[in-house]
């Protein structure tokens, strides 16, 4: 469904990918997982064509990718969440979400979607005159992935959902994308720290480390890798 | 004791000012019979006024402090609809005594009526009133228009943008040059005016597309006095500091009206225009490209990856907003019949920043009050002519202190999904507004 060819993104000089190839195929949960400022982030914006790549392409569903404008890419059905909740503070909840569906037009539609994460993430309905901005950590969070979810993506990126939020709610957001994956067969595309759990609902991973991708295995097989248990793991 | 403790700072802080304004406020040097004279008077005054001054303010921050966390433990209690705006508005509060709600205004028994009403007073004001107030009248409808389109960028995009004037000064001009080398009338000025004030805003935007906030205020700054500079310098096409003479007013078919009848044409126009006005930009809110803007505005990076074509949103803002001012611009011309450059300074972008401010960003019904009063006030209390700044740099500080959203502050909307229209499938939001945008 996606996949990566040779991507090299710079920030001006500082070239912060250095040659990356991966895929993800159609209905699969994702994860990459890597030290801090490995590229992870850099990665999912190069996709999301945030920070376009300069070298290398980017194909979704085999079509070359890497020279349309963000917007378009959204419109393709690849949605990202960023890293650390970019909601729209000022904005309510419902208009939070509502943004969400901007580029829709089936009502009917982006109606079931609402309930849909409502029913993902009830607290969201019971907050939904609230401005985003004075929610908790976790439930910006969680209004970030329902925000991205009313996009009705084909591929969701997601970039450490986990970040900030409490053991209990960890293992609740995972469950969340799991469910998400396999309920509306949507494919995840997840960047992790927390690479356990990630690792644990995933089919299979990469592992990044400064710029480039260093090992890639099915889910269960990193988990098990001695290397990848002493550095990503702590064990 | 809190009290004790506020008194003892509120008295050190009167103690400073006095000792920091001693050299102007109580040393004054004769120059004629060199001597000093030393006003003791003027120091107790100012330690009173300062003493009273900080105590006063200190006691209406702890009041509001007290209401806005007795309102935020009431919201939380019983799940306020209205979380978004903690604050009560002066307005809610003074309906509240009448026994009503702001929904009692939207009602249509006394919406109706009550519009009946404004438009009767704004419709007969102009046979009822002086020439003098018709005209005063005219400059608050025209800034009403700036304010509005300033809101654009401002309220909606959030963008800093401190060189407004110039696109007011873009439509004047090219009006009042229109009008003088080629005799062109106001009606084909007027939508020749917003064209080119709107290019001007695209020629704006393309360099500033990666700015934001300080940045992209200094740059805005700068434009506004480029313009400004180039109407003084281009002396040999716009006359320069002397400006444009003469321009004529807006024509009747061809009639000949005398100058009490222009004055009051020119006022229904403006009142068409600003009606105008409110339309579109009402419906610009409520629109794809509206939300795009609020997104924007809100997180940049959150719209891009929501999928809002930043710079595209930047773009129409800037054409957008600068429209409006172009047919501001136009308008005065026409209402003057003389432009030059002083008209518009730094000074005219800071004023229709502080009418978008003050009345409350985004807010239309704020916006419009913001602009009526800075134009209005000024011109009633011309009593205070000397003080004009420092009340008006006075109220400023108050209100951002106090009333932080401005007079009117935008009302979030309320999205009203029931529990039942849940169950089925077409839960949309109500006034959502998907798809009916262009
Ligand atoms: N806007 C930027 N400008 C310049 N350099 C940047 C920028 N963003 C990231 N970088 C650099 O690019 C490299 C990769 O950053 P990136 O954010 O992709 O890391 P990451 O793997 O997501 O790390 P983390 O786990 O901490 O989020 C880092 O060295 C970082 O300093
Ligand atoms: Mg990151």
């Amino acid at each position: 469904m996606l996949r990566l060819e040779g991507i090299k993104t710079f920030y001006g000089n500082i070239q912060a990918i250095k040659g990356i190839s991966l895929e993800v195929n159609e209905g699969e949960v994702v994860c990459l997982i890597g030290a801090n400022g490995a590229g992870k982030s850099t990665t999912l914006m190069s996709i999301s064509a945030i920070v376009p790549p300069r070298e290398g392409e980017i194909y979704f569903n085999d079509e070359p990718i890497s020279r349309l404008a963000p917007d378009e890419i959204v419109k393709m059905g690849i949605v990202q969440v960023p890293e650390g909740r970019h909601i729209f503070p000022g904005l309510t909840v419902q208009e939070n979400l509502d943004m969400g569906a901007l580029l829709r037009r089936d009502k009917e539609a982006i109606g079931k979607d609402l309930d849909y994460v409502f029913e993902l993430f009830p607290i969201l309905k019971d907050r939904k005159s609230q401005a985003g901005g004075t929610l908790s950590g976790g439930e910006q969070q969680m209004l970030a992935i329902s925000r991205a979810l009313m996009a009705s993506p084909k591929l969701l990126l997601m970039d450490e959902p986990s970040l900030g939020l409490a053991p209990l709610l960890v293992q609740q957001i995972f469950e969340i994308i799991r469910k998400v994956n396999t309920e509306s067969g949507t494919t995840i595309f997840l960047v992790e720290q927390n690479a356990n759990l990630a690792l644990k609902i995933a089919d299979r991973g990469y592992v990044m480390e400064t710029g480039r991708i260093t090992l890639t295995d099915t889910a269960a097989n990193l988990l098990e890798n001695e290397d990848v248990r002493r550095a990503y793991l702590g064990v | 004791m809190e009290v004790l403790k506020e008194l003892r700072k509120s008295l050190l802080l009167a103690l400073w000012f006095v000792v920091l304004t001693f050299p102007i406020m109580v040393i004054r040097v004769n120059t004629i019979t060199d001597t000093i004279e030393w006003r003791w008077e003027r120091a107790i005054l100012m330690a009173v006024g300062s003493f009273v001054g900080s105590f006063l303010w200190k006691f209406l921050l702890a009041r509001q402090e007290a209401r806005k966390s007795r309102q935020t433990a009431k919201g939380s209690s019983e799940a306020s609809d209205d979380g978004a705006s903690a604050q009560k508005s002066l307005t809610e509060r003074l309906l509240a005594r009448l026994g009503w709600t702001r929904d009692t205004l939207r009602e249509k028994k006394v919406a109706i009526p009550a519009l009946a009403i404004l438009g009767a007073i704004v419709i007969v004001f102009p046979f009822v009133t002086s020439i003098y107030q018709s005209n005063i009248m005219i400059s608050a409808l025209i800034y009403v228009i700036l304010a509005l389109g300033l809101n654009v960028v401002l309220g909606l995009g959030n963008m800093l943008h401190l060189g407004f004037a110039a696109f007011y000064a873009i439509g004047a001009y090219t009006y009042g040059l229109l009008n003088h080398y080629f005799g062109v009338g106001f009606w084909i000025a007027l939508p020749l005016g917003a064209a080119a004030s709107a290019i001007a805003g695209i020629l704006l935007a393309i360099p500033v597309l990666r700015l934001r906030g300080d940045y992209l205020a200094i740059v805005t700054l700068a434009f506004g006095e480029i313009i400004r500079l180039l109407l003084v310098n281009l002396s040999g096409i716009t006359m320069g500091p002397s400006g444009v003479k003469s321009i004529s007013r807006p024509g009747l078919f061809g009639l000949d009206l005398s100058y009490t009848q222009a004055i009051t044409y020119t006022y229904f126009i403006c009142l068409a225009l600003v009606i105008f006005t409110v339309f579109i930009v009402h419906r610009l809110e409520n629109s794809r490209i509206g939300r795009q803007l609020v997104a924007m505005g809100e997180d940049d990076i959150a719209a891009r990856a929501m999928g809002v074509n930043t710079s595209r949103a930047k773009l129409t803002a800037f054409a957008l907003g600068a429209v409006w001012a172009g047919i501001a611009g136009v308008l005065f011309a026409a209402k003057t019949t003389f432009i030059n450059p002083d008209s518009f300074k730094v000074w005219d972008s800071v004023l229709i920043l502080c009418m978008v401010v003050l009345g409350g960003m985004a807010s239309i019904p704020g916006v419009i009050a913001g602009a009526l009063i800075l134009i209005l006030l000024p011109e009633y209390l011309r009593v205070f002519s000397d003080y004009r700044l420092l009340i008006f740099g006075a109220v400023l500080v108050i209100m951002m202190v106090f009333r932080p959203g401005g007079m009117i502050p935008k009302r979030r909307k309320a999205y009203k999904l029931r529990p039942e229209e849940l169950q089925g499938s077409a839960a949309v939001p109500v006034g959502g507004g998907e798809g009916d945008a262009p």
